[in-house]
């Protein structure tokens, strides 16, 4: 089982492979990936330096093209798919039909990974893009239960990557748009949710408010931590009642589901947070290091370690973690 | 001289009791649309008509009306018994199928059955939406979120025999979740969601702590609040050679709304649809902004 660390600068890059990543994945400075963040990402010198350093100790290089491009944006796609060829990665995360189609037909040596953001689900689903485009492997959607992994696993060609640790979407990613709807811009077309310059915090007599293209999406008592707005994470009214209406701001751990990960057969356990510090990505990357180790040597004996996860609980958003819809009754 | 385009009414996204969908859809035979897309869409749990039923109400529309009819299949497919529903759809042998997924893409072109695609299938280019006609694609319905900018773009390239329709109106879906959020609203687990979303025809309303109406909850899926309304696009949807204009059925004045499609169509004036809209209707993502918004045909806020 391969552990598959994020990275959206080169020290957490190299923070990744110094902590026992067996793969990076990042990508470029522009919306071509599902992590346009300001100061964030890769340009092609930097990529270079990068893939060199994980290369020579032996580890692989992925390189996320996870967005839909629009016919206004195709070109700069298209590029970014070039670039990846050039710069020699190990693989290319896509999830747009339209440049799996060109990646597959310009570049048949490079290997494509099904982006999450794909929106697979299903074994046939994942068929399609196998028959169509050769993917070698698929990242699923934090929509399935271990049951279901399982069931995928079993009836694909495809590799299968799951996630494993980080922020946790729980909205079919791909198909969601409440942040365009909001704010014109969703992961889909610019490479982010919730874009930071939509968001605002206001003081006001109510207490603290956050915003998100003017609408609000929290208020926080005085002894909250405000969390950032985006929308899935706010406190809404639905009949007589104000709370999470669609999820509490927790983020994923799946620690505690590593073995049976591993004996449903997923090939891969991505670790989230491109948008993260390097220390993010050390630490965590050293944590789930041990733990897959751990579980690979002796699954039966497994047991997740209270260190492990004291040191992942430090690096969480939000103050509490769960398995999410991997165990059924979150769901 | 352009043709005028036809007019559909959308899968209906809501859970509706049996009868009141054979009422809307003895209604639905008499209603000036063409092409009329049947089937549960959102939760394979809603068993108000099974599948075999779903192929029959098919049947009966098909002889009671000259209406094209066709078979929409769920958005989000996970479980086994899902694909095997989806397979029974795509084995009925008579009825185009509207694929929501790309696993229902995937079983059709190995069949090597020609298939439509709604509104969630991503065809955000030219290149999709050629990969997808090369494996048997008739149809798309535009993404929600996609501009007229855009549409034009994929339009002018659009291959041969291509009919690409428009959601123009009715709340729209912006999300799917693993979650269920009516059930998590009245604090039940999904999988004793006690079909709670049959209470809400049109979705529970999700407003935020301004009591301003956001979103409105139907199941796994999320819609919007306001009501998208793109009758006043006409001119517009018709110069970009739009073939279909999708209509969402909601649980009152769909066919009222239907009429006033039909009427514009005809040159006959259109109407102000705001008495049917309560909660205010919105056009953002057609004018390539923020969804939500309202602009007027200059596009000015």
């Amino acid at each position: 089982m391969e552990l598959v660390c994020p990275a959206g600068n080169l020290p957490s890059l190299k923070a990744a492979v110094d902590n026992g990543a067996d793969a990076v994945y990042f990508g470029l400075r522009n919306d071509t990936n599902a992590r346009h963040f300001p100061g964030l990402n890769f340009n092609e010198k930097r990529a270079r330096e990068g893939i060199a350093y994980a290369k020579s100790r032996g580890k692989r290089i992925f390189m996320a093209i996870n967005t839909y491009p629009r016919p206004e944006g195709w070109e700069r796609w298209r590029q970014a798919v070039d670039s990846a060829a050039s710069l020699s990665v190990d693989a290319l995360i896509c999830a747009d039909i339209g440049i799996l189609d060109y990646a597959s037909r310009q570049w048949p040596d490079l290997n494509l990974h099904l982006s999450v953001q794909a929106s697979s689900t299903n074994y046939e689903a994942l068929a399609f893009y196998h028959d169509a485009f050769g993917i070698k492997r698929a990242v699923l959607p934090r929509v399935l239960s271990l049951n279901q992994v399982q069931q995928v696993v079993e009836n694909t060609p495809v590799d299968i990557e799951v996630f494993g640790f980080g922020s946790l979407c729980v909205m079919v990613e791909g198909r969601c748009i409440l942040s365009s709807y909001v704010t014109g811009e969703s992961p889909n077309t610019h490479g982010a949710c919730s874009p930071a310059q939509f968001v605002e915090y206001r003081e006001t007599p109510n207490g603290l408010e956050s915003r998100l293209g003017g609408l609000l999406t929290d208020r926080y008592e005085p002894h909250e931590t405000a969390g950032y707005p985006t929308i899935c994470k706010g406190r809404f009214t639905v009949g007589e009642n104000t709370f999470y209406a669609i999820e509490e701001p927790t983020s994923l751990n799946t620690l505690a589901l590593l073995p049976e990960l591993y004996r449903a057969g997923v090939k891969a356990i991505k670790i989230e947070g491109r948008q993260r510090t390097p220390a993010y990505v050390g630490q965590v990357t050293k944590v789930w290091r041990e733990a897959i180790d751990s579980c690979c040597k002796e699954p039966e004996a497994f047991v997740a370690e209270s260190a492990w996860n004291d040191s992942l609980d430090q690096v969480s958003e939000g103050t509490s973690t769960t398995l999410g819809p991997y165990y059924r009754p979150w769901q | 001289m352009t043709m005028n385009p036809k007019l559909s009414l959308g899968p209906v996204l809501f859970y509706w009791s049996r009868d009141t969908l054979f009422d809307f859809y003895d209604q639905a035979a008499e209603m000036p649309v063409d092409i009329i897309y049947l089937g549960e869409t959102v939760c394979s749990k809603r068993r108000s008509l099974g599948t075999k039923e779903w192929i029959e109400l098919a049947v009966r529309l098909s002889r009671q009306s000259d209406k094209e009819i066709v078979l929409s299949t769920l958005a989000l497919i996970e479980a086994e018994s899902e694909l095997k529903t989806l397979r029974r759809l795509c084995d009925n042998g008579r009825f185009m199928i509207e694929a929501n997924d790309i696993g229902a893409v995937q079983i059709l072109s190995k069949k090597g059955i020609p298939f439509t695609t709604g509104p969630s299938i991503n065809i955000y280019n030219s290149a999709s939406l050629d990969l997808l006609a090369s494996k048997g694609l008739k149809r798309w319905v535009l993404p929600i979120e996609l501009s007229n900018l855009t549409l034009r773009q994929i339009q002018m390239r659009r291959p041969v025999g291509i009919e690409t329709e428009v959601f123009c109106y009715g709340r729209m879906p912006l999300t799917l979740s693993a979650r269920c959020f009516t059930a998590r609203s009245h604090n039940l687990p999904k999988d004793d969601c006690q079909y709670k979303c049959i209470d809400y025809p049109d979705g529970r309303l999700l407003s935020t702590q301004e009591q301003q109406p956001f979103l409105a909850l139907n199941g796994i899926q999320t819609v919007s609040a306001k009501t998208c309304n793109l009758l006043p696009e006409l001119p517009l949807l018709k110069e970009l050679q739009v073939d279909i204009l999708r209509i969402s059925p909601q649980s009152s004045y769909t066919g009222k709304i239907v009429d006033a499609f039909h009427t514009a169509l005809m040159n006959e004036g259109v109407s102000d649809l705001g008495k049917y809209t309560p909660l205010g209707s919105c056009n953002g993502y057609w004018h390539g902004v923020d969804g939500q918004a309202e602009l007027n045909s200059s596009g000015i806020r």
